[in-house]
Formats: structure tokens, sequence, C-alpha cells
């Protein structure tokens, strides 16, 4: 090729710059086609739920939906407390302290999605090898605190965000 | 090929195919030149083109009555069911469709990787085949949601969150795909689109299926390459036509056997209680026709790990031309490698039954070194017979075998001569 060939001219100048613009018009079109497949706002509406807990005893737990998602509600009793917090840290897949799945001074409550982390299957309550949860559909094994510890579930049981707008209600979300 | 020239009688034949030429696609078609020695597993894929039609024309129907919506989806099943003029066979043939399309599509695979039609130089049919295999997998896992039944629901959560394993973006696909923070109305809504859509993508991808085969012609059961046309080819019509429909009526009846005397056996009777975001059914197994995959899903005990196998065992399929590097195609002429295709065939066999148990146990155990097997088939033993295995003589041509028995020797190609 010769010197002359090479150099930049206004051609390939103008080629670089149509291919450019034809790039963001493009994807300035594609964006919303993609886009519109995310959760609209009437989905993104229905983000808190307030919930009456002034009914359920020691032991026992319920289930609320939030967000097209089951959440567990339980109020433990203080021996399934003492025992989520005997548990070493060393022998959980995902080590977390039960202190940090409650809010402080509201031991007793343990507020979680009741999804299971593998392929987001409902866990069965009161079932499997440690007192918890249990999910059928592939065998994962939930503690008293909601945590993996056996099965092909990654992490523990997903916290979400709540609060306690007073002694007898929890908003979620 | 061998397109030879082909001019309409009719004038006004003639003035048309000037200008569009159909009629001399016609001609290709029906003159085709076909291996004389194809067998019955040679008819499927006239069987499966005739599922396919099926699943579009009753499909069509089915969307006049039926309702995308959570609410009123489960409901319109049971309103087609129950009022629509004969809804409940169109629903039945529907359903029991997508099982026969399945098995038939199971039969074409294994007679492909039986006969080696997968090889040089088929390798761009089988690459279509296998993304009509995927599109129909997917299509098949969306139509199963439709009736929005607890088998439907539970079955779309996990399929779904599948992806959530992938690290970092997981989380926002599924949430794209659910179009809300769990399987919801958007989730149903797009199904019902997509589900519309991908049984014509199928129809493309078969149309270019077909072309590709319509290059080198068809495999044979003794996989030799053959002169077309020649004394070992008959022309597709009416020899394989009439072949192709007799098949398809043998089939048919089994397939009105389940439409009338057992249409729901197939599937799982917990679809017929509606969908309840709270309560997973105690056991969820996927269709009779994902169930291997499923095994090797859950043989992982690691979920990122286990949905990489699971994807893996599909994609690995792609590479078959190239990991199996034998040149005798048939395994008619493969002595080892024969064993192995039907001690992998019990294999798959295999897997689907342990997909279908819990996964626990000597079932788990057994799903572990199924998923083991099915990988070295392909990644170990494949590549290691390429060069290993001692095929047998393979003959020049249909005719021989037939014409010069006795004489086998002298006219027979040596082992491992190219063919």
């Amino acid at each position: 090729m010769s010197k002359e060939e090479k150099k930049i001219n206004r051609r390939d100048f103008l080629f670089t710059a149509s291919y450019t613009v034809g790039a963001v018009g493009l994807g300035a079109v594609v964006w919303p086609l993609v886009h519109q497949m995310n959760p609209d706002k009437a989905q993104q509406a229905l983000a808190t739920t307030e919930v009456d807990i002034s009914q359920i005893e020691p032991g026992k737990s319920i289930t609320v939906l939030w967000r097209g998602k089951p959440v567990f509600l339980r109020r433990r009793t203080q021996e399934e407390i003492a025992e989520a917090r005997s548990v070493s840290l060393n022998d959980l897949p995902d080590p977390q302290k039960d202190e940090e799945r409650v809010k402080d001074g509201k031991d007793e409550w343990l507020v979680m999605l009741g999804v299971c982390t593998h392929l987001g299957c409902v866990p069965l309550k009161d079932k499997g090898d440690y007192k918890g949860w249990f999910c059928p559909c592939h065998g994962s094994h939930y503690d008293l605190s909601g945590r993996i510890r056996k099965g092909p579930a990654p992490t523990n049981m997903e916290i979400p965000k709540y609060e306690f707008v007073n002694s007898n209600t929890i908003k979620i979300g | 090929m061998s397109d030879h020239e082909y001019t309409p009688k009719s004038k006004a034949g003639k003035w048309f195919n000037d200008r569009l030429p159909l009629l001399t696609l016609s001609s290709h078609l029906s003159a085709y030149p076909t291996p004389k020695n194809l067998n019955y597993w040679w008819t499927f894929g006239g069987i499966l083109t005739f599922c396919l039609l099926t699943q579009i024309i009753t499909g069509v129907v089915l969307a006049m009555h039926y309702v995308a919506h959570a609410d009123l989806a489960f409901a319109s099943v049971e309103h087609i069911m129950r009022n629509v003029n004969y809804g409940w066979l169109i629903r039945y043939i529907h359903s029991n469709g997508a099982s026969m399309f399945f098995l038939a599509v199971y039969i074409h695979i294994f007679r492909s990787l039986f006969y080696g039609s997968y090889k040089s130089p088929r390798e761009v049919i089988w690459i279509t085949g296998l993304l009509i295999y995927i599109l129909m997998m997917a299509t098949a896992f969306m139509g199963y949601v439709l009736p929005w039944g607890q088998m439907s629901f539970w079955g779309a959560t996990v399929i779904t969150s599948l992806f959530s394993a992938i690290p970092l973006v997981g989380e926002s696909i599924t949430t794209w795909l659910w179009g809300a923070y769990a399987v919801d109305n958007p989730t149903l809504n797009r199904f019902f689109s997509l589900h519309y859509l991908l049984p014509f993508l199928i129809l493309g991808l078969v149309i270019l299926h077909i072309w590709a085969l319509h290059v080198p012609g068809n495999n044979n059961p003794i996989g030799i390459e053959i002169k077309k046309p020649s004394k070992d080819t008959v022309p597709f019509h009416p020899y394989i036509t009439i072949k192709d429909i007799f098949a398809l009526l043998m089939f048919m009846i089994i397939f009105a056997g389940f439409v009338f005397f057992s249409p729901n056996v197939l599937g799982h009777s917990d679809n017929y209680i509606p969908a309840n975001p709270l309560v997973t059914p105690s056991h969820i197994v996927p269709e009779w026709y994902l169930l291997p995959f499923y095994a090797i899903l859950r043989s992982v005990p690691d979920k990122l790990g286990g949905v990489i196998l699971m994807f893996g065992s599909i994609f690995v399929l792609f590479a078959l031309p190239w990991l199996d590097r034998s040149k005798v195609r048939s395994a008619i002429f493969r002595p080892i490698y024969r064993y192995f295709y039907w001690i992998f065939f019990a294999n798959v066999l295999m897997l689907g039954y342990m997909g279908a148990m819990p996964a626990e146990g000597t079932y788990l155990l057994l799903a572990r070194v199924g998923t083991t097997y099915y990988f070295l088939h392909f990644i170990v033993i494949l590549p290691s017979l390429s060069s290993l295995e001692k095929t047998d003589p393979v003959p020049m041509s249909i005719s021989e075998p037939v014409l010069s028995s006795g004489a086998e020797s002298s006219l027979a190609k040596k082992d491992n001569e190219k063919i």
C-alpha cells in the first residue's frame, strides 16, 4: 500500500462518524426494548407491606406476601434463640451471627424472605436436620436463624429491609 | 446435489417459474436422490415436521380461547376443557403433542448418534438440529407455565432462578426475566408472547436444517458416501414419501392412544391446583423430557456448579463432530463404539429416572455416577476411540454387500482408509 492511501482522509472520518452515530442510535432504540421487561411502576409500588404481629405466640410463625414473595415472621422461643446462637461460625457455609439477622432488642423476631436461595422454592418450617426449615425441591437445610447448613443453597435466607412501626406492627420494605 | 435443469411443461408454469422458481424447488424435492437403504429410524424427520405443524395449528387455536393473566389463566384453561367445542381435544393434542414431539426428537438424535450422521460434511445439519432442540425446550417450558397451576408456577420459579447462579448480574437477570420481584403476572404475559413466537423461529430453523441436509444428502445406515443419483439411490417421491407416511401413521396411533386413553399420564396432578406463591408442592419435577438434565443439575452440591454442568451437558453436543474423529460413521462398522453407544443410551435413561426420584441417598449417588459418565463419554471415551478403535471393513457401495456376498474382502475398503 502506498503512503498516500494510508493517510486518514475525509471519507474515513465520515465512515467512523456514521458508524458511531449508528451504534448510539441502535443502542438508544434497543435499551427501551430491553428495559420494558424490568419491574414496572405498578410492581415497584407494592414495595411495602405492614403486618400485625400481635396474635403470634412464641414458637409460632406466619407467612405474608411481600412483592410476590413469601416472608416468614417467626416469634422464636428463648431456647430457639439460645440454640441458634450456640452454633460455631465455622460450621456455617455462609457465616453470619444470629445477632446480625435480627433487630437489637427484638431477638425473638426473625423476619426473612421465605425463599430458598438455591432455586427459589418456599422451604417448609420445623423440618430438616437443624429444626429450622427444609426446602423440598433440592434438599437444603436451614437452622433456626434461617442460615444454610446443608444442601445446594449457597447463602442464608435473605433478611428484607423492615422496621417495627410499633410493638404490634412490622413494616416490610 | 444433482440439480438437473427443470422446465415446466405448461406455458403458464414456465412463465411463473421464470419469475419465482417454486416449481424447480418442488421438482428438486420430489426427485431428491435418497440412499435406498434408509431404515425406519430415518422417518422421524417427517414425523417431527408433522409434530411441529400440529403444535402450531393447535396452539393458534388455543390462543383464541386462552387468557394470559395470572387471575384468569387457570380458569380459561378449564373453560377450554369444559365449554369450548372440542376444546378438550385440542388442548390434549397440544399438551400430549409436546411429549410426542420430544419422543420423536430423542429418537432422531439417537439415530444420528448411532449412524454418525453428525460427522463431516454434516456438522451444520447437526448444529441447526441442536439449536432447534434448545428452542424446543424453551418453548415447552414456557408453554407448561401458561395453565398457571402449581407445577407451572414453581417450575417457572426454579428454572428462572437458574440464572440467579450467575455471579454479580444473576439477581438482576432473574428480576428482568420476571418483570417483578417474583414469578408473577408480567412473567406469565411475556411467556405467552414468547411461547407464540418461538415455534415460528423453530420453523425457520427447520427450513435451514433441511436446506443443509439437501447439500450433502442423507447419511445412511452403513454411513458411506454414495454417488447421487446412482443405483444406490431412489427418488424421494414416491419411495421415501410412502415410507414416511406409513411410519407417521404408526406414530399417530401411539399419539392418539395418549390423547384419547390417558391424556394426563405424562403430566402432574399438582398442575390442576391453581398457582399459589406461598406453597411449593412437596415434590416438584419437570416434564419427563427434561429429567436427565434435571438429574445433572441436582447431582452437584454447588449452585453455580450444577447450573454450569446442566448447560454444559447440552453445549458439549455442539462439539461432538470434533470430539468423535473416527472416519467411519456408522456404529455397524465400529465394534467398540457400538457398546459405548448403548452404555451412553442406558446412562441417559438412568439419569432421567434419577431426575424423577428425590435427590438423596442411592439416587443421588447414581445421579452423580451418571453425570460423570455422561461427560466422560464425550470428553474422554469418544476422542480415545477415534484413534484406538480398529474399525471393521466398510463396503464400497450400498449395493455391494447384497450383490457380492462371499467376495466381500476383495471389494471392501480397508480399515481406516478415507471414505
